[in-house]
Order: structure tokens, then sequence, then C-alpha cells
């Protein structure tokens, strides 16, 4: 049999077993499959498993699960730098309409849902760690003037967390390591030197989201990526979507003398509002009501 | 060049044979969702389903499918939701609800788990998880999501 055939009757087999599988893992079932009708020696089905396994040992497989528990140490590590505004009614109605934005993204069940948390610092910062912990500064809410600001802030916020930015900002060969120990740690209780490996890929995996977050920021296609899905999502709920563009502007022109949080971390908002434009549509926006407005002066009244 | 084109032939139709034959399983990959009657971010919920459950999908629409739950149930959930991998897990669903900072490894959850935070934590004494306890217990339910957004005139 020509070597392609072979291949092919290998391919076959293969798909036949995938759907029958379901979940097994399909780099080993394929390997399996070649070393079995002879298109494979050995050496390259083991081969086979381990570059397959290379290729799947990427952000990918991080569970949300396991986004959850990286998103609270994130978020407790950024808490450790700022301090937290505790204030109950403002923190309320944060989270009551964040969890309303949150609802309208295409990813409105995060592990354990969405949660919000007003920074006290005067500084205008947003921060969305995985899982759907979310910061926001009072400086930034101070910036908005509108419940819509507000909203589109959150759901740009929303759209890193959907489309999952920090965890892609962890470096792969963290991940390398993490996996290995998950290779042999099946459905155990973690043996000491594995909780070591494992805790040391945390720890950098921490490291590398805390620091693209506070210092580098996202690349610039992400944060457009975030800015187009936070359209989506006011579209969705009714909000005005051009209160992004607003934000954006009244925040290009407060960091253009303040370079701290977001002007640091972030693209100028020229750029990002120039691509906006073309895809807001006011046109069907409902009017805001009174109790709209009243509700958010009065979280204003206290940050 | 025909038996190349037997084989892709059957290829094809071993595939369709397959895909007709096994409906499509997929578990739920947080810790609780909703079944609702529409798919929509607030319709009625029919049901709840927990981490890990195989559910059977019955129909799609864009973001979201409609599948029947381990107890029958039919409902709308959020495709990014569901996974096609089984997640096995190591004790009831009941586990999850436990706080992620308890003693109790309660999923088989590989990887990053709280027995990974636990010893995070034992490492970083600095790193203060308070805040993040506290928000983790704000819930806002669906019904006051609904007034907040008709009060607020929104969709």
């Amino acid at each position: 049999m020509k070597p392609v055939y072979r291949w092919m009757l290998g391919l076959a087999a293969l798909t036949g077993l995938a759907f029958v599988s379901g979940c097994a893992s399909i780099a080993k079932v394929g390997a399996a499959v070649g070393e079995a009708t002879g298109t494979l020696t050995p050496q390259q089905a083991e081969s086979l498993v381990k570059s397959a396994e290379a290729v799947e040992k990427t952000f990918k497989d991080i569970t949300p699960e396991q986004e959850y528990y990286i998103g609270r140490s994130v978020g407790a590590t950024i808490i450790s730098t700022y301090k937290v505004y505790d204030n109950d009614e403002a923190t309320r109605y944060l989270n009551v309409l964040g969890q309303s934005v949150a609802r309208f993204s295409d990813m409105p069940n995060t592990f354990r849902g969405y949660r919000y948390l007003i920074l006290d610092t005067d500084e205008i910062n947003a921060f969305a760690a995985p899982g759907g912990f979310i910061f926001i500064s009072r400086g930034m809410i101070r910036l908005c003037t509108t419940e819509d600001d507000l909203a589109a802030v959150i759901a740009h916020e929303v759209g890193h967390v959907q489309l999952r930015h920090a965890v892609k900002a962890i470096k792969s060969s963290r991940l390398t390591s993490a996996l290995t120990t998950l290779a042999v740690e099946g459905t155990k209780s973690l043996g000491g030197e594995q909780l070591a490996q494992l805790t040391t890929a945390f720890e950098g995996s921490i490291t590398d989201i805390t620091a693209t977050m506070m210092n580098s920021g996202y690349a610039r296609g992400q944060e457009r990526e975030a800015d187009r899905a936070a359209i989506t999502i006011l579209q969705r709920m009714g909000y005005r979507q051009g209160a992004l563009v607003d934000v954006l502007g009244r925040m290009g022109k407060a960091l253009q003398t303040d370079q701290r949080g977001f002007g640091s971390t972030h693209p100028p908002a020229d750029s990002r509002i120039k691509e906006l434009l073309p895809i807001i549509d006011d046109t069907k926006t409902p009017v805001p009501t009174a109790a709209r407005k009243k509700r958010f002066d009065r979280l204003l009244q206290g940050i | 060049m025909k038996f190349k084109h037997a084989v892709v032939a059957g290829w094809i139709g071993l595939m369709a044979v397959a895909a007709q034959a096994a409906p499509t399983m997929m578990s739920l990959q947080v810790q609780s969702s909703p079944l609702r009657a529409t798919p929509s971010p607030l319709g009625r919920v029919v049901a709840t389903i927990q981490y890990g459950d195989r559910v059977e999908v019955v129909a799609r629409q864009t973001g979201w499918m409609q599948v029947k739950s381990p107890a029958g149930q039919v409902g709308w959930v959020n495709e990014s939701a569901l996974t096609r991998n089984r997640i096995v897990l190591k004790a009831g669903a009941d586990d999850v609800s436990r706080t992620a900072s308890g003693e109790e490894l309660a999923l088989a959850g590989k990887g990053f788990n709280s027995q990974v935070e636990a010893d995070f934590k034992a490492k970083n004494q600095n790193i203060d998880f308070t805040w993040i306890d506290r928000m983790e217990a704000i819930v806002v339910s669906d019904p006051e999501v609904v007034v907040f957004l008709k009060e607020g005139g929104l969709n």
C-alpha cells in the first residue's frame, strides 16, 4: 500500500475512534491507531504524542475553574497594591450594574460569576482579572458623567474577560511545566514535589498577568477587541454606544497630564475612537430614564 | 486513484454515520448554570445544572445551546459555559460551593486548584485574600437585574 493510503486509512480509523471516545486524548488515540495500522514506528508514535502534547500545553488547557483560581490570586495581588474603597452602597450598585452587563456578554457565566470592587485611588484605571474579578478606580468612575459611561468602561473590562486576554499573558513556558506536573498527577491529591512545581508555575502566571495589567498593558489589538466586545454589549442592553467614545476622549485628555495607570498601559485614545466611530449606531438606543440618572448621581456623590 | 477515492468516500461516510448516530454531549464547565426557557440572558429559568453535568445538545442558536440535562430537563445554556471535555469530579458538586480557601480539595479539577492557592498564600503572606472572599459573597439575582434594567429604561 502506498504510504498516502496507509495514512488515510489511519486517519479514517482515527475519525471513527474520535467519535466513539469523545473526550479521549486525540493525540494519543491518533498515535495508537497509526502504530496499530503500521503507518508509524513506535518511535514515531511516541514522538507524535510528545509534539501533540506540547501543542496542547497552551492557555487553552486552562479551564474556567483554573482561571478562577488564577483570578483570585491576581485580584488579591491588585488589592495588595491599591486600597479598596469600602462603601457597601457603591459596591452594591457597581455589582448590580456590572453583573447586568456581564449577563449580556458572550460569556455570561465565568466559573463562579463576575464580581466588582472599587479601588480607592485617584488614578484613572480598571483591571479585569481572569474569571471575572473586575476592579474600577475612583478616578475612573469620576471620569464618567452618566451610567452609560460607566457601563461602557465595565463592558470593555468584561470584554477582556470573555476574550481571555489575561490568561493569554501567561508565558507558555510556565504552562508547559505546570502541565507536565499534571500528566503524572491524575486525580490524586498532589504530592509535595508536584505541588511545589505547580505553585511555582502558578506564581509565575500571577506575575505575568499582573505585570501585563499594571505595567506593560495588553496589546493594542486586544484593547480594540475589548472595545468591539463592549459596543456589542452596550447595544444589546440599550446603553448609548457613543458613551465608550466619550469616556475614551475624556481619558485621552486627562492622561495627557497624568501618565500613571491607564495612560501608561493603554494605546492612545484617538486611534481607538477612530476605529469605533464607524461601528457605533445609537439611532435605536432608548432614552435614559430619570431613575437611571438618579442612581448614578447617588454613586458619584460619595466618589 | 480509484482506491484513493473509495477511501475518501468511505471516510466521509463514516463521519456522516457517526455524526448521526452519536448525540453531541457537552459538560458544564462552570460551577452551576440555569437552563433557560429561551436563548436569552434573562430567559425564564426551568432548571439548574451543576459543574461536570453531561448534557445532550438538542438545538443550537448563535451563542446558545438547547440541552437536555441528566434529569431530562430541556433548556438553553450559553455555549461559553459548555465544553466537549468530560469533567470528572472527585467529590459531589456540593463541594464546589465550599470556599476556595477551605481545607477540602473539592474537585478532581487538575492543575491550579485550592491546594495550589493555599501553597501560594503560605509563600506570599503579604497578599491578602480577605476582599476577594468578600467580593465573592456579592450575589445579584436575575430578578434584581430585571428591576435594574426596567428602572433604567434598558432592554
